[in-house]
């Protein structure tokens, strides 16, 4: 009877079930919220509209879409996560908080999974889906299909993160598992299995779509987009996905072969078992390093559009921009080592790896430069944009200066593991990252829903966030230098500390308040859309293609392929004077493909299988994405051709809609 | 096209504003802070001494940059604003060579020094060097064995071994050897050096020597399990004849540390309460080594892993 149980549960069993209120009430939560939405879509029978809209839509925009939705949910879950975490320490001064240490280490492990795989890598792929096809005058990308199973993909891999809050438990070795601790031996559980699961499928999807966008940034340029004339942010998106195409393989051997360890005893990183943890540690890092550069090379893209927009003048120094993404690009892959000088390689090696990582501080110093001189000469305007660029500078320049203070090998061997670090790399990532998408999502806005977002709103929701991220980090600075060490959940109170960590979690609560105003500021500028409505598709005088289609574009994106002649292609078609061709010839669009849903699905459940140990489902499920990967490449491709005459149609009503 | 009025009554409201807010945030550090232990910057031995000083020589030849770069985004800001018709527009211009070899060459010089200051500083505290002795001085070792959750410290040749318990002669080159029989970890005391990993099946090494007698907090830096947080320690740096005195009450303790007292006291507990042994077996930090590399432990290979 146990045995029988076994074979078709695995390791699932009832208990896994029960949780403690926190956890358990996070699991309700989710699946009451999740029940609602799909009662709601059942009620008003759109689940029709969404599979044929949205699920299996290949169009890059509905994709990149479907990656913010996802990434803006991950975000609150990862700030959830945040603020358990602060309320912790805040509480825990010479004393257990209210979390037990399991439950707090899981909390964390959560929280930079999440933040790193599901909410910084959506908005990359996010804002890479919409924008770039757009920026290079490309109708779609170049693999549709595989675009749409990449996102599926990814969104297999958050339910599997999420899935610990209803079965189970999540992993408590930390974002980046560290064998032993990760291994059998310390972690038999299914927490660190659900974490190598999740992060793998992802992973492969971030993987397949970094292809994609090279070779649709290399084939579908508009003719005449030369590759010294492409948009900065088509260049840092181009390296961007160099990057995980070279990175994300390693990180998928690295999870293979710890996966391996786990399920075959076969111990790659088990000292005991002629295994070499050290090697993981090399390993993960030669994929974390260089995703520090995959998240942020968008965001600086995302900047390099903005600051010249709304100075009204050219990107000062493009070639230099150029050759900066292309050094960071390559030098990314030679740094890794210092997240581990601690680790007793020889002074040679730590000079070596010390040296490379201020010579990597160089280029991203000189497109600060060239940002900062874009203004110069120019008309600023002070949009919501440009104040996100501002606060930008300004973090990411002081967490550049704890970064080069950690790159001195006996300098990191103070700061290592510490809050300090903490606060550098939140410092980079927040500053970085999510600020860039904050400038890019108040910038691209207008494009996809046709008005701005309100102004005064949208600066004090950067002033609120602002405050918040200066509250909820200096301290960590401070406290490093206290000799804090990161993922304590809990501290003796004569060290002091607890004052910090209160004005820290005051820190969080004001960046939660700076999100409030942003939902704010996007609902009402929804109520008051007709005050600020864009009729012109150009609402902020831009540069690049994007703003020389109506809003938003249509379908198929260009109803003619532009030719391009110089940089800022739309800019000097407007003071050319240049009118729109309206040769229109027929345009081909895939038709929906419901593949990547099903790839995704059996995904999630291989996954899910794989966790709890439940062979014949692995089984089932892994043929079943062969198979329906045979069944759906064998077949013919299905297009739907767009006729002149709908054309004429589509693009006469826009412009009706416009005047 | 958007256009910007400037207001300047609001402008200088809003600057009062900020200043204040600063004020008060700078205002609130400066209290919490205050009487507080820093032991990074508060040190207490001669290498976290010179790691300061790398410290806050990185930091400055930073500021060469960070300055002008903040001065610039607000003057750029303030006198190109849209509002302030008086400032030249270039609206075409697209770069100036001069300028961009100013800020390619300048962090590249600065980048330069601080390689150098690299390079010296890296080989100067490589934590594996011994520190220079006196005359006559002989280094102390220690062998350091990371637990769940707990420090053991083994002194060899003196029949002493701690548990959560570092006492070290003060101005003494210390020597340390550091595994792990438990997680990789991370040995940490701010006051007196940066930190090593701890290790299964390798020992690596610390050299550091304190310069006033006192107490430090010794610290478990990278996430080990459970009860990772509770896994600090005390350092006791006291002068050589306490020194004499302690070793001698642990060479004479009731609580005998041979290799299978060693066997359950490496069980995974929380009881962190410091202990003293009599240490009866002088090879315990290598056994421990080869409890992962060779068959069986005790079972003494060539291999010279620890020391």
């Amino acid at each position: 009877m146990n045995n029988l149980r076994e074979i078709i549960f695995g390791r699932l069993t009832w208990q896994a079930f029960q949780h403690d209120p926190i956890m358990g009430g996070a699991g309700v939560f989710m699946v009451v919220a999740l029940l609602a939405i799909m009662g709601y879509v059942t009620y008003k029978h759109k689940w029709g509209w969404l599979w044929r809209n949205w699920f299996t839509s290949l169009d890059p925009k509905k994709i990149g879409a479907m990656y913010l939705i996802v990434a803006f949910i991950m975000l609150l879950r990862g700030l959830a996560d945040a603020l358990m975490m602060r309320g912790q320490q805040a509480l825990a001064s010479g004393a257990n908080g209210y979390l037990s240490a399991d439950h707090f280490q899981q909390v964390f492990t959560a929280h930079g999974s999440i933040m790193i795989f599901f909410v910084a890598m959506g908005i990359v792929f996010g804002v890479i889906n919409l924008i770039v096809p757009l920026q290079i005058g490309a109708r779609d990308v170049a693999f549709p299909k595989l675009n749409s199973i990449s996102f599926w993909l990814f969104a297999a891999g958050m339910i599997i993160i999420n899935a610990p809050l209803i079965a189970g438990e999540f992993s408590t070795a930390g974002w980046l598992a560290y064998p032993p601790l990760s291994e059998l031996q310390y972690s038999p559980g299914v927490g660190v299995d659900y974490w190598i699961w999740s992060l793998q499928i992802a992973g492969i999807g971030s993987l397949i779509s970094s292809i994609n966008f090279v070779v649709t940034i290399f084939k579908m340029r508009a003719p005449g987009m030369t590759l010294m004339k492409m948009p900065i942010f088509v260049w840092s998106v181009l390296g961007s996905m160099v990057l995980v195409m070279f990175a994300f393989p390693i990180l998928t051997a690295t999870l293979g072969m710890l996966s391996l360890g786990r399920l075959l005893g076969m111990h790659f990183f088990t000292a005991g078992g002629g295994g070499d943890a050290m090697m993981y540690v090399n390993l993960i890092w030669a994929w974390g390093h260089p995703e520090v550069y995959i998240l942020v090379l968008p965001a600086f893209g995302i900047f390099s559009e903005v600051v010249p927009v709304f100075s009204k003048k050219k990107l000062f120094g493009y070639t230099s921009m150029v050759w900066a993404i292309a050094i960071i690009t390559l030098l990314s892959f030679t740094v890794w080592l210092h997240h581990f000088f601690t680790m007793g390689a020889g002074a040679d090696v730590n000079t070596f790896f010390g040296i490379m990582t201020m010579i990597i501080a160089i280029p991203t110093g000189v497109k600060v430069f060239n940002w900062i001189f874009t203004m110069w000469r120019g008309r600023v305007q002070f949009t919501t944009a440009m104040w996100w660029f501002i606060a930008f500078v300004v973090s990411f320049t002081l967490g550049g200066v704890a970064g080069v203070m950690m790159s001195v090998p006996p300098a990191d061997f103070q700061f290592h593991n510490s809050l300090f670090l903490v606060a550098h790399f939140h410092t980079m990532i927040i500053g970085g990252v999510v600020f860039g998408a904050f400038a890019g999502f108040n910038y691209w806005f207008p494009k996809f829903f046709g008005f701005k977002l309100n102004e005064r709103i949208g600066r004090w929701s950067v002033f609120m966030w602002v405050l918040g991220f200066l509250l909820a980090f200096t301290p960590l600075y401070i406290l490093g230098f206290m000799g804090a060490t990161r993922r304590l959940d809990h501290y003796d109170a004569s060290l002091g500390w607890q004052g910090l960590f209160i004005v820290a979690a005051v820190g969080v609560g004001l960046i939660l308040v700076g999100i409030g105003l942003q939902l704010l500021q996007v609902g009402v500028s929804i109520w008051q859309r007709k005050q600020s409505l864009d009729t012109s598709g150009d609402p902020w005088d831009g540069r690049t293609l994007e703003w020389s289609l109506p809003n938003p574009p249509a379908e198929y994106n260009f109803a003619v392929i532009p030719t391009v002649t110089e940089r800022d292609a739309f800019w000097v078609a407007k003071h050319n004077n240049a009118q729109p061709s309206t040769d229109y010839e027929p345009i081909v669009v895939p038709e929906n493909s419901g593949l990547g849903a099903v790839v995704g699905s059996l995904a999630l459940v291989f996954g899910l299988a794989i966790v709890w140990h439940i062979w014949w489902l692995v089984i089932v499920t892994l043929v079943g994405v062969i198979l329906a990967l045979i069944i759906s490449l064998t077949r013919d491709e299905m297009y739907t051709v767009i006729t002149t005459d709908e054309i004429k149609q589509i693009e006469a009503a826009r412009e009706g809609a416009a005047a | 096209m958007t256009r910007v009025r400037v207001n300047r009554s609001r402008n200088i409201a809003i600057a009062i504003f900020l200043a204040l807010v600063t004020v008060a945030i700078v205002a609130l550090f400066v209290f919490l802070l205050a009487g507080k232990p820093i032991p990074v910057l508060e040190t207490h031995g001669t290498i976290a001494d010179q790691e300061r000083t790398i410290i806050i020589i990185t930091a400055l030849l930073a500021a060469i940059v960070v300055v002008p770069v903040f001065a610039m985004l607000a003057i750029f800001a303030w006198r190109y604003r849209a509002g302030n018709s008086r400032a030249k527009y270039q609206p075409n211009m697209s770069g100036h060579r001069g300028l961009e070899l100013l800020w390619w060459g300048i962090p590249c010089l600065i980048i330069l020094v601080l390689g150098i200051i690299t390079y010296v500083s890296t080989h100067n505290l490589d934590p594996y060097k011994q520190l220079p002795l006196a005359k006559g001085q002989t280094p102390v070792k220690v062998q350091v064995v990371a637990l769940q959750w707990r420090w053991l410290f083994i002194y060899p040749g003196t029949q002493t071994a701690s548990m959560n318990d570092l006492t070290i002669p003060v101005n003494t080159p210390i020597e340390l050897s550091i595994t792990a029989d438990a997680p990789m970890n991370s040995f940490w005391i701010p006051a007196l050096a940066g930190q090593v990993y701890a290790m299964s099946g390798m020992s690596t090494k610390l050299n550091l020597s304190a310069d006033s007698v006192g107490t430090y907090n010794g610290v478990s830096s990278n996430i080990s399990g459970s009860g990772f947080a509770a896994m600090s320690f005390k350092v006791h740096v006291v002068n050589s004849a306490d020194y004499k005195s302690w070793v001698q009450q642990g060479a004479h303790s009731m609580s005998m540390l041979t290799y299978s007292d060693y066997e359950d006291i490496a069980k995974p507990s929380n009881d962190s309460t410091p202990r003293i042994y009599m240490l009866m077996d002088d090879n315990l930090f290598n056994d421990i080594i080869n409890s992962y590399t060779s068959a069986s432990p005790n079972q003494n290979g060539s291999m010279e892993m620890g020391n």
